[in-house]
């Protein structure tokens, strides 16, 4: 543990700063057990589940699989920052919701998708969600969220 | 607040807004990390266990080796063969030899693989062939010399499942200064993990309680113990709190998986496709230690033959040991293994017969008041042929989606068939053979801001599933009230069993369903006068005015009826409390050049007593049904020589949006008598004929003779 970090960021608007950081420290750990914010979750660590979705600098990223350093001076918004309350609500009425441990990362992806298509087809939505891994619901209800939010 | 409705679930605006706190969230100020030195070797005996060199790294508090357990040094849940630290050899690569506490996770990782331990390698048992026997179930039953006209084999193999619940395991132990413990734990059932921690730790139960934290689905993966003991251990020895949070390539060995196995089975019927007789052996690899081995063997075996009228069946189930990763629970629990077998064989034998598979399926199918392969009459709704013929009935999609390959346009339907199959499976609800199967809950009634509230308190574990809304919708619904809180579950209350079985709705819901009637009664004889024995139900104003300052309280045990033992020489026993049904048609495009399989469309009916929450319960036969696709076309544990070479979600293929098709479903509410409200069991019946009917439809696409699951592209294609 020679090396230890200085990172200086913005997170769900606020300025966040921590000191002596390990250089091997993803975002993701800087996030949970720096920041408190465990709203993004660690259930791959590996960039193939999605669960950790959040912003870095207004792009969609798995937190996993950016270092701590990286956010450095650059802006993150996690799904306790996120201006997500249709999608947020929609995941609740439509059944989308089981364990929960994906929905985080869900509703960030699904905030990005009608972000960028407003009003996406089936395809669509299969296609910007499928790299968000749901062991629950076999997926059927997160589609009718993202529908149920599109038409908010 | 009442029975029947789609409520919405209490937990979920703090799942959609990340403040759910989950196991993994976990955290106090000065806790230290937890680390676990695993073995590097199936089998191995161990010679040394250096650990100087870890306890002298910086941050390090703690090195624990089994010298270090002060109690009971095996645990488990049927019989305890599993070391909490190894002792003086390993048995499974991964299995746990040693503990690290640190301040810092990579700290405490870092400690551990310091820790020097030698080893002398020793040959590993990987086939279940040569394994040891653990349990053998046999049923003996009807004519054991029976023939038919008409025999069909096969022979199945059943690739090992995980689980893969997304959250990882872990939890908090804090010290308590007094020599006790208090442990903030995901798991499926806080009052067997509190049972074998007192052991272990040698404590009195009350000295170690356990509070449940958010758990991330389990399925079966959080029965056994996996980090418990260690947290609790360093906990005591540091005197400080310690959190041990498994990583994903930790969380494969840290937990047990579906058993795979080998099914031979035999059918032999008349010309007219009556069932005459089976003979089938069913080996499943119980790997190193027992788990739930015992009981899941018992669900193969009985479960054997599917839902059929079977006379005369000669069934042998062997769950052996063996140097693999140890098997336990999964959903479905055995039912799941000898359906892709008996399914295989219904439609082999409608092909040797020229009959249509359903049509077979559906003379064949179990009624009311048949015999079971076990000799237990069965009662209760048994829609077996009801639900075939519903799944057939549904209309075909067009074929205008997506091609096998998906996004990356490996075809533009050159090569791609089309097929249709079709499954139909059960399974025991609850525990069976005599395990005395209860749940504890109390009810209090009170008014809280001018209205009457109620609290729900039991130890039931939602693992997602919906039992928080399912006691609240129960309670409500009993006592006219809308303001219901559940309370979590710790080991404050009695035990609520475990949330498996598919048995929680049940169970715990006539728990709370007692109790709250329970209260129901004092709140009557409170108001005889005034109300004339009539709860104002639907007046909470009413209700308030009564109650005043009483506060009402009432806890209940419940269970449901008694199972009995199975002989140990013809497996005849009235085994199982209730059982649940299921049918699936899977359609599927398949890529018959590049072995690539696109699951098109699923179609499931279920009977399912009565919907508490319709909702969850599309959720459940959704979900299962996903689970049980893992199953047959990708999720495999793949093992070599004992070492599992996939132990990540990159390399363990799961279900994405783009593999699960839409599920059309009809959910049947026959009722069944014997149960609160008429419910049945919903969560394990998904995920039993799902990927048994998308193998049939694999082979009607193919006209291949696919043997094992999942199904691979060579498998299609070589």
């Amino acid at each position: 543990m020679v090396l230890e970090l200085r990172i200086e960021t913005t997170v769900n608007g606020g300025r966040r700063v921590v000191e002596d950081v390990w250089e091997g420290e993803s975002l993701l750990h800087v996030l949970r057990e720096r920041f408190g914010l465990y709203g993004s979750k660690n259930a791959c660590e590996q960039g193939e589940c999605g669960s950790c979705s959040v912003y870095l600098d207004g792009a969609l990223v798995c937190a996993c699989l950016v270092l701590g350093g990286q956010a450095n001076g650059r802006s993150v918004v996690t799904v306790e920052g996120l201006d997500g309350d249709r999608v947020q609500q929609s995941f609740v009425e439509a059944g989308a919701v089981q364990c929960g441990f994906c929905t985080p990362g869900l509703v960030v992806a699904t905030h990005d998708l009608l972000h960028r298509v407003p009003h996406p087809t089936e395809e669509q939505i299969r296609e910007a969600l499928a790299g968000n891994v749901c062991r629950c619901t076999g997926y059927a209800k997160i589609i009718d969220a993202v529908n149920l939010a599109a038409r908010r | 607040m009442k029975v029947g409705e789609s409520v919405r679930r209490p937990d979920g605006q703090a799942k959609v807004h990340g403040s759910f706190v989950y196991s993994s969230d976990l955290h106090v100020d000065g806790m230290l990390w937890g680390a676990t030195v695993r073995s590097p070797h199936p089998h191995a005996r161990i010679l040394s266990i250096e650990a100087a060199a870890a306890r002298a790294m910086p941050g390090v508090h703690a090195v624990l080796t089994h010298a270090d357990v002060p109690g009971e040094k095996l645990y488990g849940l049927e019989i305890a063969d599993q070391p909490v630290l190894a002792i003086d050899e390993v048995n499974y690569w991964g299995e746990a030899v040693a503990l690290v506490a640190a301040d810092h996770p990579e700290q405490a990782r870092r400690a551990a693989a310091a820790v020097k331990v030698e080893y002398e390698v020793l040959p590993p048992v990987t086939r279940a062939e040569d394994g040891r026997v653990l349990r053998h179930v046999k049923i003996r039953h009807g004519d054991q010399s029976a023939h038919a006209e008409v025999v069909v084999r096969g022979d199945y193999e059943i690739g090992m499942q995980d689980q893969a619940p997304l959250g990882p395991e872990s939890g908090l132990a804090i010290p308590d200064g007094a020599g006790g413990v208090d442990l903030h734990i995901a798991t499926q059932w806080l009052h067997v993990d509190q049972q074998q921690l007192a052991s272990i730790l040698a404590l009195p139960r009350e000295k170690v309680r356990l509070t449940m934290a958010g758990i991330g689905g389990a399925f079966g993966s959080r029965e056994d113990l996996s980090m418990q003991a260690h947290a609790c251990l360093l906990a005591i020895r540091t005197g400080s709190p310690v959190k041990i949070a498994y990583s994903r390539p930790e969380s494969f060995v840290g937990h047990v998986h579906r058993h795979p196995g080998t099914l031979v089975y035999e059918h032999g019927a008349d010309r007219d496709g009556k069932l005459v007789y089976v003979k089938a052996r069913i080996l499943l690899d119980g790997g190193a230690y027992a788990s739930s081995s015992t009981a899941v063997i018992a669900n193969a075996t009985c479960f054997s033959c599917g839902p059929y009228l079977m006379p005369n069946a000669t069934i042998d189930g062997i769950v052996v040991y063996t140097n693999n990763p140890p098997c336990g629970a999964m959903r479905g629990f055995g039912s799941v293994q000898n359906c892709y077998a008996h399914e295989a064989q219904m439609d082999k034998l409608a092909a040797a017969l020229g009959m249509d598979p359903v049509e077979l399926r559906i003379k064949n199918a179990l009624k009311t008041g048949d015999r079971l392969i076990t000799g237990q009459i069965i009662d209760g709704p048994v829609p077996v042929a009801e639900l075939l013929r519903r799944v057939r009935a549904f209309p075909e999609p067009a074929g205008d989606g997506l091609m096998p390959g998906g996004y990356s346009n490996t075809t533009h339907g050159e090569g791609v068939k089309r097929g249709v199959g079709y499954a139909a499976g059960f399974k025991n609800i609850g525990y069976s053979e005599g395990f005395d199967d209860y749940s504890t809950a109390r009810v209090r009634l009170f008014v809280h801001e001018g209205r009457p509230r109620v609290e729900v308190h039991s130890a039931a574990a939602e693992v997602g599933q919906g039992v928080v809304m399912v006691q609240a919708q129960i309670a409500g619904s009993v006592l006219g009230v809308n303001d219901v809180v559940v309370l979590n579950a710790d080991t404050g209350v009695g035990s609520a069993g475990s949330s498996s079985a598919s048995r929680q709705t049940y169970i715990t819901g006539g728990a709370v369903q007692a109790a709250a009637e329970a209260v129901r009664a004092r709140v009557i004889e409170l108001g005889e006068s005034e109300l004339g024995g009539e709860l104002p139900v639907g007046n909470e104003a009413a209700l308030a005015t009564l109650l005043g300052d009483a506060v009402i309280e009432e806890t209940r045990e419940f269970r449901p009826r008694a199972t009995h033992h199975l002989d140990p020489e013809t497996g005849q026993s009235d085994a199982h409390m209730q059982f649940a049904f299921a049918a699936h048609r899977a359609i599927v495009d398949v890529d018959t050049e590049l072995g690539l399989v696109k699951v098109v469309e699923l179609t499931t009916a279920q009977d399912v007593g009565k919907a508490i929450n319709p909702l969850a319960v599309e959720g459940q036969l959704e979900g299962g049904a996903a689970q049980g696709l893992g199953l047959a076309v990708m999720e495999e544990i793949q093992l070599k020589d004992g070492v599992i070479r996939n132990a990540s979600f990159t390399d363990y293929l799961l279900p994405t949006m783009l593999d699960m098709p839409p599920v059309k479903m009809d959910i049947l509410e026959l009722g069944d008598p014997n149960s609160p409200y008429g419910l049945k069991g919903v969560g394990e019946p998904p995920t039993i004929s799902s990927g048994p009917a998308i193998v049939a439809a694999i082979r009607a696409a193919t006209g291949r003779e696919i043997d094992r699951v999942p199904v691979r592209p060579h498998d299609l294609t070589l």
